[in-house]
Parts: C-alpha cells; structure tokens; sequence
C-alpha cells in the first residue's frame, strides 16, 4: 500500500524499478533453464515455443518485455541522476522512460499479431 | 469568527492527535474551532491552551525559521507554523503524528539526538583553513562551487526530509538527507579542510550509497531544497575519490 508521503512520481518510479528488477529476476532462472535445454534435447524448446505463440501467453510475454524495457529505461535515467550533471527535469525523465518502455512492449505486440 | 471554505459543513475541525510515549500509544480526537488563516500549530496550541495541558509538542518561532514545530499531518511530515489548516484538512478532520523514523518523547514531541547525531557522523562541522587573523577569503558568488553551496544552505534542521526518507526507515544506520546536504554545502566551500575525512564518512556505512533516489526529501523539504540533489552531487565526489584511491 502507497503510503501517504509516498505519493510522489519519482517514488512511483522507484518502486517501478524495484518491482520489475525482482519480476525479472524471479523470470531469468526460468528463462535460462528453457534455453538450457536445448543442450540435452531440442524438443522441449521447440514446444515451447510453440506454446509461447499462443495469444494469452503472448500478452504475458509483452508484459515481460515491458519489465525488461522499464527496467532498462529506468536504470538508465538513475545512472544519468547520478553520473551526469545536475537537472532539474527528474520527474519528465522518469514519465520518459515509462513512456519508452511502453512504447517498446506494444510494438513487440503489435508485431506478433 | 470568519469560515474557511473548506469548512462550509460546520465550524469545527476533527483533530486526531497521536498520545502516548515510547512505550506506545494511541489517537485521542479533539474538536477544534476553525478560524481564517489558522496554522495546524496554532490548532495544536488550541487543544494545548483549552482542553488537553498535557499535549506535548514543540515549537519556537512560528514564522519557518526554527525547524521546530515538524509533525506528519495526514500522514505527510510538514513544518505546522506554515501550514495553513485549510490546505491539508481531509474530509473535515486532521490527523497529527510525531515524525516518522525518530524516537517518540511523548505526544508530537521527537527525540532528535539521532538526528543531530548523523550531522556529526558525515563530519557536518566546518572545518577552517584560516584563522581570524587571516584576511577574509574572496569567494565569488558566481562560482559553481559556491552556487552548488548556496543552493543547498538553507536547512533549518526540520527532520522533514528525515521522516519523509524511506531508505532511513529500513537503514536506520543511514545518515539521511539532512545530513549529507550538509557536507555537501561543505564539500564545495572552498574555505573548508575537513574534506578528506568528510568524503570517509559519506562514504562508510550509511553513506550516501543508501540513498535509493526517491525523491521523498526533495518533495517534502518545506524550504525547496533539494537534498536528492546534494545527494547525487556526493555520489558523484564519492566515485572519483574511489577511482582516485582517495577513501
């Protein structure tokens, strides 16, 4: 629950943040044993790969992409806060790197329809 | 007595106010008659003086200057002399707290020797190069040093920032927004040689590596400041003097 003194944009881009780098890091191992398998036997990849093209699977995956691209994005804006010289535009660049990461995740939606 | 707008549906104010000590406590509501301009402290200051004597809480000079009289209002820390009863009251009621991340006294009353404490621990003391008998040291206004200075000198010592900071709740090692704003006026006064030592505890345990950049500080801080800022200038000063081998 977003608590009071929580509610500010650059909080909500945090917590963004955090959310999807522990989305992403519950999904890598999952993601790297699927492709591990190839290594015994090609046939488990190749069925799910089949079963990824399934439209509610393909939703999901979008949302996966989202993560990926809001935690690019995001981390990318934090290293610019930290690294670069000062500006004052924080909260435009955070609303930027949501905008982005959406940006990206329906392309690769619109792109597999 | 005038009528606020915001209180059209009667002349009173709900004021839920947090009574207890370190030992624990609960909210005791009191009802306050509202008048135009009213500052939450001088609805506090109205309960103190004509219901409650015990209420204990603090303040000092009523016009934002001494960073006294902080307190979460509806669950946001704010300095009360300021804050007009009209701007922050919520379905016709008020709910004061002491600040968050600090030890409680009694009532709205914190313990702020943490607080002051962390002020020390980032080596917040300025350290002179030169002695009176010195001639004064020309510094320009227009230098970036000194404007970085300027533009975070204006703490009044609140804890505002303090209570609103999320990373000093889950690191109470940390030593929070306030403090390290203040070796960061420090950090670019060129006059001053604690610098090296300074740059050792901001980077040490609690330093400036626990912010997570949330901005809490900057978006509370009653006098505009911006300690995330400062904040990020320390990180900056931090990674070179790594890269440096100078920590």
């Amino acid at each position: 629950m977003i608590r009071p003194h929580q509610k500010q944009p650059l909080w909500l881009a945090f917590a963004v943040h955090r959310m999807s780098g522990i989305g992403l890091a519950l999904f890598l191992p999952a993601h790297f044993y699927i492709l591990g398998t190839v290594m015994k036997d090609t046939r488990p990849l190749d069925t799910f790969l089949h079963w990824s093209e399934l439209p509610l699977v393909r939703v999901a995956e979008t949302g996966l992409v989202f993560l990926l691209a809001v935690h690019c994005f995001g981390g990318l804006r934090l290293l610019a806060l930290e690294f670069l010289p000062w500006t004052p535009y924080q909260k435009t660049l955070a609303a930027l790197a949501a905008s982005l990461a959406l940006f990206v995740a329906v392309s690769f939606l619109l792109n597999g329809i | 007595m005038s009528k606020l707008s915001v209180t059209k549906r009667g002349d009173f104010v709900k004021m839920c106010i947090w009574r207890g000590d370190a030992s624990g406590g609960s909210f005791v509501d009191y009802k306050i008659p509202v008048s135009e301009t009213q500052t939450v402290l001088d609805a506090v200051t109205w309960v103190q003086r004509n219901v409650e004597p015990g209420l204990s809480y603090r303040f000092a000079c009523r016009v934002g200057m001494c960073g006294s009289c902080a307190m979460m209002v509806n669950g946001r820390p704010r300095w009360t002399c300021r804050t007009h009863v009209s701007k922050v009251i919520k379905n016709n009621q008020i709910r004061l707290e002491p600040l968050r991340n600090l030890p409680v006294i009694k009532d709205l009353v914190c313990d702020l020797s943490d607080f002051f404490a962390k002020w020390l621990k980032a080596n917040g003391r300025f350290v002179p190069t030169a002695t009176r008998e010195h001639p004064v040291k020309k510094i320009s206004p227009l230098s970036r040093q000194r404007q970085a200075a300027n533009a975070a000198i204006e703490c009044i010592n609140c804890a505002v920032c303090y209570a609103a900071c999320d990373a000093v709740e889950q690191y109470p090692n940390y030593l929070g927004p306030a403090a390290l704003n203040r070796a960061w006026t420090l950090v670019n006064d060129v006059r001053d040689d604690g610098k090296r030592e300074r740059l050792r505890a901001i980077t040490a345990d609690g330093g400036c590596q626990c912010c997570h950049s949330q901005h809490g500080c900057a978006s509370h801080c009653p006098n505009e400041l911006n300690p995330a800022r400062s904040i990020a200038g320390l990180k900056q000063v931090a990674v070179t003097a790594i890269f440096k081998g100078e920590v």
